[in-house]
């Protein structure tokens, strides 16, 4: 089957079954290898991508379903201002170990920017717990949603610290 | 660490002018290395318009090193970090020495080397300069790239004297001056990870994204059970599948642990496709080899073993029974913890392109030297240089990436399709189902105490797995664990029983589970000795010493840097003021601090978690960290994120339920959903402290780890008196 997709501003044509996962036309059909497999299951959220600005596992994605949706990946997302501020915290604070995961950590943490530009500790923990960082870099993954988001880094996690303090 | 590691430098013109200084490590075949062209794989090589280029010499795991050791080198040529660009090296023992990424050794191993190079370097330009300006090297500075002389105010950038300097014999590494820690400029620096820019806009860098004209794609089918081999299958079914290109069955070397395991591959032209097709495979396979192998009887077996007497002797110093007879008090106790699996982020991968004889790899591993002979010696190639292995970035290691199982399956399928390049890639069930688990294992520990509660006698009977002769990879005893060495009587012994399953190293390996399950038992005995498990410790550890390794092999222990780093995390999380054990009133959630130290890896590390238990839910809040790994943090960045991720994933495998089960040789597991990794929510807040000691800088990956376990289960007990014997953690 032929299907016209709008990737990244452009519009491109493949010729694939309709059942193929969104991730493995973007890596083997389109080369955008940014976008990653990590589990083929939409448990680890590797292989996030944004459809219509919506955070999605393109691993559990059909092509069939994607239609006019307007998609954008990790290649693309630093011409939006959430995704530059996003990539410029993560580089300010080193985030990452390996990096595998980070594409989806970023595409999944600006979808969150988007609907929620100002989120609180919780919003940012439940929002990201369906991606794993196996290096867990989660505490400056955090720290840097916080700064992208212009809210101090640190101080969610002090306001817990004294709920707790025994 | 090893001082005796030779050296020797070699300088050549760079194509368009520059220096190239060639740096071998570890003493390299000279002859190899003189009939290749130096400047293509010049170690430090500094262009005309001063661009100063290193080779990443270990492969990247997310460790940090292709930023770290770089570090080292652009210090000592003070250059500027901003001039610097970092090129990965190819697998090749000869010229850069030993490349592997694991066992916490590429600070250790390259720490001096790489300021030897650097500081060789800037020493050759400083000459050059001196040349240019007829005036004595001694009256020359330099700092980030540029060289001064200030009695005539003349000063010059690194790229301007270059090629005179390649013209220069290199001085001898033992000769050059290396600079005081307090002169360093990038050494002790936070300087982010030099792929991060290319991570964040997702170019191509790990082994997954290596793309060829005309490549396709595989995936490699095998038995679903350990050591199972191919009967049949429907080859032409799966042929006929969409995009389906080949389909071949592959013979195994019959070298189950380590070599090539029978399988079929599936070669399309996208990988989903290939994927797809197996399904058609209806694949049979003899599986009878496995047949009885389960974990279930495992642990049945090693509960036999525990009771049936102490097995083979391993170690023994002064008289464990009769001091075990004498003691005033006497506790004992049964450990244990399970097979877990890696669960690297970017599966199991490689990309090969065998053609006119010579085949060309992609692939991310830990041991790539390693893989590209194992290729050699499958294909039969007559040379080692028929097989190029290019070292990509890897999502994650963790050990899992030691082995090359993968790296001879993508070799095989496209040796036997030449002239086409093809890329396997595993699916995330084919990576939990065929790992080298961290093996099982189990204790039977007993202490004895003295009247005045001092430890005087321990002995741990150990089960673990090998065929009698030989222990399983990753399953032998460190016959240091404390508190060997520090008390008078002790027995170590072991037993053994057989499994069908490969095993291997996982970070921090042996020490992730012995400091667990000895911690944990200590702990034991520090309550019934009254005190608690850092006082009992700190008494082990008293007196000032160097303790050399048992057997002559390893590594000495030093009792002061164990206390240093003991004291350092009592008094960060205040351990003194803590509440013992805020024990939970009527679904009141119970909150206390546990603590654990363990030494592995070169690195001392002692630490504290603070967790609450609520019915089965244990909460971590809280976990202070104190290390001691050396002299100097060669870059805090990375090595915050180093102790954080060992912190965490130490906290996943006890609380995330994770055990790989196996039924007659069969793992259940299958994907992350039932093999869970560490995800935001669980992650504490971690405060970390070093404890500076005037040692060389050892390396990170590693020695966090292990004490965090045991902290945990300490605390656990701590808060609610349920002692946790056997990981992972579950709780009544």
């Amino acid at each position: 089957m032929s299907y016209r997709l709008h990737v990244n501003g452009q519009v491109h044509t493949v010729d694939v079954p309709g059942d193929m996962p969104l991730l493995w036309v973007l890596r083997d059909s389109l080369g955008l290898v940014g976008t990653k497999f990590g589990c083929g299951q939409a448990l680890c959220g590797a292989c996030t991508v944004h459809v219509d600005g919506v955070a999605q596992r393109s691993c559990q994605l059909p092509v069939s379903g994607v239609g006019e949706g307007k998609i954008t990946t990790i290649e693309h997302v630093g011409t939006t201002p959430i995704g530059a501020r996003l990539q410029a915290a993560w580089l300010e604070i080193d985030v990452m170990q390996c990096g595998y995961c980070q594409a989806g950590q970023v595409m999944n943490a600006a979808s969150l920017l988007a609907t929620t530009p100002k989120p609180t500790r919780d919003d940012i923990r439940s929002a990201m717990a369906g991606n794993i960082c196996r290096c867990a870099c989660y505490n400056r993954i955090e720290e840097a949603i916080r700064m992208a988001a212009g809210l101090d880094p640190a101080d969610d996690a002090q306001d817990e610290e004294k709920a707790h303090a025994v | 660490m090893r001082s005796d590691r030779r050296m020797f430098l070699k300088a050549s013109l760079l194509a368009g002018g520059g220096l190239a200084l060639e740096a071998f490590v570890g003493a390299p075949a000279r002859a190899a290395v003189a009939a290749r062209p130096a400047a293509l794989t010049a170690f430090v090589s500094i262009a005309p318009d001063g661009q100063v280029t290193i080779v990443g010499k270990n492969p990247e795991i997310g460790q940090g090193v292709k930023t770290s050791l770089p570090m080292i080198v652009a210090d000592e040529l003070d250059c500027d970090w901003a001039q610097v660009r970092i090129v990965q090296a190819d697998a090749d023992l000869a010229r850069y020495g030993v490349q592997v990424s694991g066992g916490s050794m590429s600070t250790p191993t390259n720490w001096l080397p790489m300021r030897q190079t650097g500081a060789a370097a800037r020493a050759m330009l400083l000459q050059a300069a001196a040349a240019r300006w007829s005036v004595p090297a001694t009256e020359l500075a330099t700092s980030k790239g540029r060289i001064t002389h200030a009695a005539s105010g003349r000063s010059c950038g690194y790229g301007e004297v270059a090629s005179a300097a390649a013209r220069l014999t290199p001085p001898a590494p033992d000769s050059l001056r290396l600079k005081q820690p307090a002169e360093f400029t990038i050494i002790g620096r936070p300087i982010a990870g030099i792929d991060g820019p290319r991570v964040l806009r997702g170019e191509p860098l790990f082994g997954i994204d290596t793309r060829l004209p005309g490549m396709l794609y595989a995936v490699y089918e095998v038995a679903p059970a350990h050591g199972g081999r191919l009967v049949k299958a429907d080859i032409e079914a799966a042929k006929a599948a969409p995009g389906v290109r080949h389909v071949l069955p592959i013979t195994g070397d019959g070298n189950a642990d380590s070599g090539l395991a029978d399988g079929i591959a599936i070669v399309a032209t996208h990988w989903w496709l290939a994927n797809q097709a197996r399904a058609k495979l209806a694949a049979q396979w003899d599986l009878s080899a496995a047949k009885g192998h389960s974990t279930e009887r495992y642990r049945a077996r090693a509960q036999e073993l525990l009771a049936a007497g102490d097995g083979q002797e391993l170690r023994r110093e002064g008289d464990p029974d009769a001091a075990l007879a004498a003691a005033a008090k006497r506790v004992s106790a049964r450990y244990g913890y399970p097979f877990l699996a890696h669960g690297t982020l970017e599966p199991q991968n490689c990309t090969a392109h065998f053609k006119d004889g010579r085949i060309e790899i992609w692939a991310p591993s830990q041991t790539p030297a390693r893989g590209r002979e194992l290729v050699q010696k499958m294909l039969k190639l007559p040379a080692l240089d028929d097989v190029i292995v290019h070292v990509t970035r890897a999502g994650g290691g963790f050990g899992r990436r030691l082995l090359n199982d993968y790296m001879l399956q993508a070799a095989a399928i496209s040796h036997a399709l030449p002239g086409t390049p093809v890329q396997l890639i595993w699916s995330r069930e084919d990576d939990i189902r065929r790992d080298y688990y961290r093996p099982a294992g189990w204790h039977g520990f007993e202490a004895g105490l003295d009247a005045a509660g001092r430890l005087t006698a321990f002995t741990d009977h150990f089960v673990t797995f090998g065929d009698g002769a030989r222990v399983t990879r990753a399953g032998t005893l460190t016959l240091t664990m404390p508190p060997a060495d520090l008390i008078p009587h002790l027995r170590f012994t072991q037993s053994q029983m057989p499994t069908v399953l490969t095993t291997g190293w996982l970070r921090a390996p042996g020490s992730n589970a012995l400091c667990f399950a000895s911690q944990s038992f200590l702990d034991e005995v520090a309550h019934a000795a009254g005190k608690d498990l850092p006082t009992l410790m700190r008494e082990l550890v008293a007196e000032p010493r160097v303790i050399a390794p048992f057997g002559g092999r390893g590594v000495p222990f030093d009792t002061v840097r164990a206390k240093g780093v003991i004291d350092k995390v009592l008094q960060s999380s205040a351990w003194a003021e803590r509440a013992h054990g805020s024990r939970g009133r009527s679904g009141e959630a119970a909150r206390a601090k546990g603590f654990a130290f363990y030494f592995c890896h070169h690195g001392y590390f002692a630490e504290v978690v603070d967790a609450s238990v609520a019915g089965s839910e244990v909460t971590v809040h809280k976990v202070w960290v104190a290390g001691d790994v050396g002299s100097q943090i060669i870059n805090p960045f990375g090595a915050e994120n180093q102790v954080r991720g060992a912190i965490i994933d130490g906290l996943a495998q006890a609380l995330m339920g994770q055990s790989i089960e196996v039924v007659d040789g069969v793992v259940q597991q299958s994907n992350f959903h039932d093999f869970r990794l560490a995800r935001m929510p669980i992650t504490p807040d971690i405060e970390i402290a070093w404890v500076k000691s005037d040692h060389p800088p050892t390396g990170l990956g590693e020695p966090a780890l292990p004490p965090v376990i045991p902290a945990l289960t300490n605390a656990i007990f701590a808060a609610t008196g349920q002692r946790i014997r056997s990981l992972p953690v579950r709780l009544a």
